[in-house]
């Protein structure tokens, strides 16, 4: 792919964050501007782990090797609008207001599970530099990298339990991740059903070979 | 804790200077319609003008209310573009785009149930029925925002004076028109349509309970529930049908469409209550609308005098 290719995609990922900040500046946010910082920046923590999850399933689809060089960025971008929307959470909803907070995350299971995925992030966040892949090697940090999935669950389930009745876009969101999910599933599966057979084939054969 | 709360509502033993008031005008009012018996049914007219509506739609002759706060009133702009109108959209933004076609006349309104005689009224019959007043009330949204609202109408309470309900009538329902070319919300299953909301009796006759038909001193807007609509400024927003069709008087608890859809979270009576959750967010402070920090909510939202029509009910489990 072209060089200046990453530094435009790196750009187009701030987007939605500078599109707040104009409308911010310019009042344009309408009646409630923190619910909308809120479900704006929660949006796109959730978009950002539906490309991130899907970048693998594409490069495998269409066989474009060089896909998998931008699924850290878009990665480490959901959690950066993860850590905005959790800041926007603590400071502009709860206004520092730990006691409350707390409440919160013990009572309310759509907070707690939204926190899980929050914090399960973080790990991901911390170890996403070449650094850290060769220090834990490429199995466990992979095996450590699979936390995405439980994020990703965490992040529509969080939604879907927050909203008074209409399930629609947390709905979209849902039948998304489950394709992406269920991808895996499926090739995990096939995959150890031909491991078993190749076992067994091999089993086989070494009966034949003592009989 | 509740008991101690109980006994911090002083306020509510003194008379309210509204209460005082509307006495004096009941006083007043009952002298003059003496005399309206004697001089004829025109001068009972003049005494209670009725409402008038402009072309450009400002309501002539706006009587002031002493049930009125003298908060910050929430700018036209908010209360005009962000609104709850499920019938419109899930979304409250929508519903100022969606409803500007919203035809409002002819507009009737069925009065059925327990009543001596059932009745179709037209809706500019209604508003006229007693003066209009300005009232401006605290509203407080489920969701945990507010706004302070200057609406217009008269007392629901002229309403059901005449529309002569039978002892037997318990309840007042209200329900909304369902027209789902003008209402597009209601093409999805998003809740059970017609939207339906209930009063008690003694609430609904509360003098707080307003029927309201303006805003700003203006008709209302379609997406804030033209021609007609409920407001309880005591209740959660959603407890306040709009865009009425039909008003029924029944012996039973009506079931509210909120209610019907999640009965473990909204209730029959969803009184604004700081001390009782949602089950999924607090209820003990709101963001009113405009301001950046939450304020605490206030039981009945502040109006205290509607307290003594909950007396010795377990408001924690008749939320």
């Amino acid at each position: 792919m072209i060089r200046w290719f990453k530094p435009v995609v790196f750009l187009a990922c701030l987007g939605p964050l500078a599109r707040l900040g104009w409308k911010a500046y310019r009042g344009l946010l309408g009646a409630n501007p923190i619910e909308v910082i809120t479900h704006s920046t929660g949006d796109w923590i959730l978009i950002f782990l539906l490309v991130t999850l899907s970048i693998t399933p594409l490069r495998k689809l269409t066989n474009q090797r060089w896909m998998i060089r931008y699924r850290r960025m878009f990665g480490l971008f959901a959690f950066f609008y993860a850590l905005l929307h959790f800041l926007t959470y603590i400071w502009l909803d709860k206004f520092f207001d730990w006691r409350e907070m707390w409440a919160d995350v013990s009572k309310r299971r759509f907070i707690t599970v939204g926190f899980t995925g929050f914090v399960l992030l973080i790990p991901l966040a911390l170890t996403s530099t070449k650094g850290w892949i060769r220090r834990l090697g490429g199995k466990r940090w992979q095996a450590l990298h699979r936390l995405i999935y439980v994020s990703a669950i965490a992040g529509v389930v969080h939604y879907w339990w927050l909203v008074k009745a209409d399930i629609s876009k947390p709905a979209e969101y849902a039948f998304v991740l489950s394709l992406l999910l269920g991808y895996r599933l499926v090739l995990g599966l096939l995959r150890s059903t031909r491991e078993r057979k190749s076992e067994s084939l091999s089993a086989r054969s070494a009966e034949v070979t003592e009989v | 804790m509740l008991i101690r709360k109980a006994a911090d509502i002083a306020s509510s033993e003194i008379t309210p200077k509204s209460l005082y008031l509307s006495r004096r005008r009941f006083l007043a009012g009952t002298a003059l319609a003496g005399a309206a018996a004697v001089v004829g049914a025109g001068l009972a007219e003049m005494a209670s003008p009725s409402t008038v509506v402009r072309a450009n739609g400002k309501i002539d002759g706006l009587q002031q209310s002493s049930f009125s706060t003298d908060e910050k009133i929430t700018p036209y702009k908010d209360v005009t573009n962000y609104n709850n109108y499920y019938e419109f959209s899930t979304d409250k933004y929508e519903p100022a785009g969606l409803a500007k076609n919203f035809k409002t006349r002819p507009w009737t309104v069925t009065i059925d149930g327990q009543v001596k005689k059932k009745q179709v009224l037209d809706v500019d019959t209604i508003i006229k029925m007693a003066a209009p007043e300005e009232r401006i009330y605290r509203h407080r949204c489920v969701e945990g925002w507010s706004i302070v609202v200057p609406w217009v109408g008269f007392s629901l309470s002229e309403l059901i004076k005449r529309a002569d309900p039978l002892p037997k009538a318990k309840f007042v329902e209200f329900t909304t028109l369902f027209d789902m070319k003008q209402m597009p919300g209601q093409r999805g299953s998003v809740l059970d349509w017609p939207y339906v909301e209930g009063l008690r009796m003694d609430e609904a006759m509360h003098p707080l309970a307003l029927l309201c038909f303006g805003m700003y001193g203006e008709v209302l807007p379609n997406q804030d529930g033209a021609p007609l609509r409920m407001v309880i400024p005591w209740k959660y927003g959603f407890k306040s049908a709009k865009a009425i069709v039909r008003v029924r008087f029944t012996d039973s608890q009506p079931i509210n469409t909120w209610n019907r859809s999640a009965p473990n979270e909204y209730g029959f009576y969803s009184n604004v209550n700081p001390n009782v959750d949602h089950p999924r967010w607090s209820q003990a402070k709101e963001r009113r609308l405009g301001e950046l920090l939450k304020r605490p909510t206030r039981i009945f939202n502040g109006y205290d005098q509607v307290a003594s029509l909950y007396s010795g009910m377990d408001l924690k489990k008749n939320f």
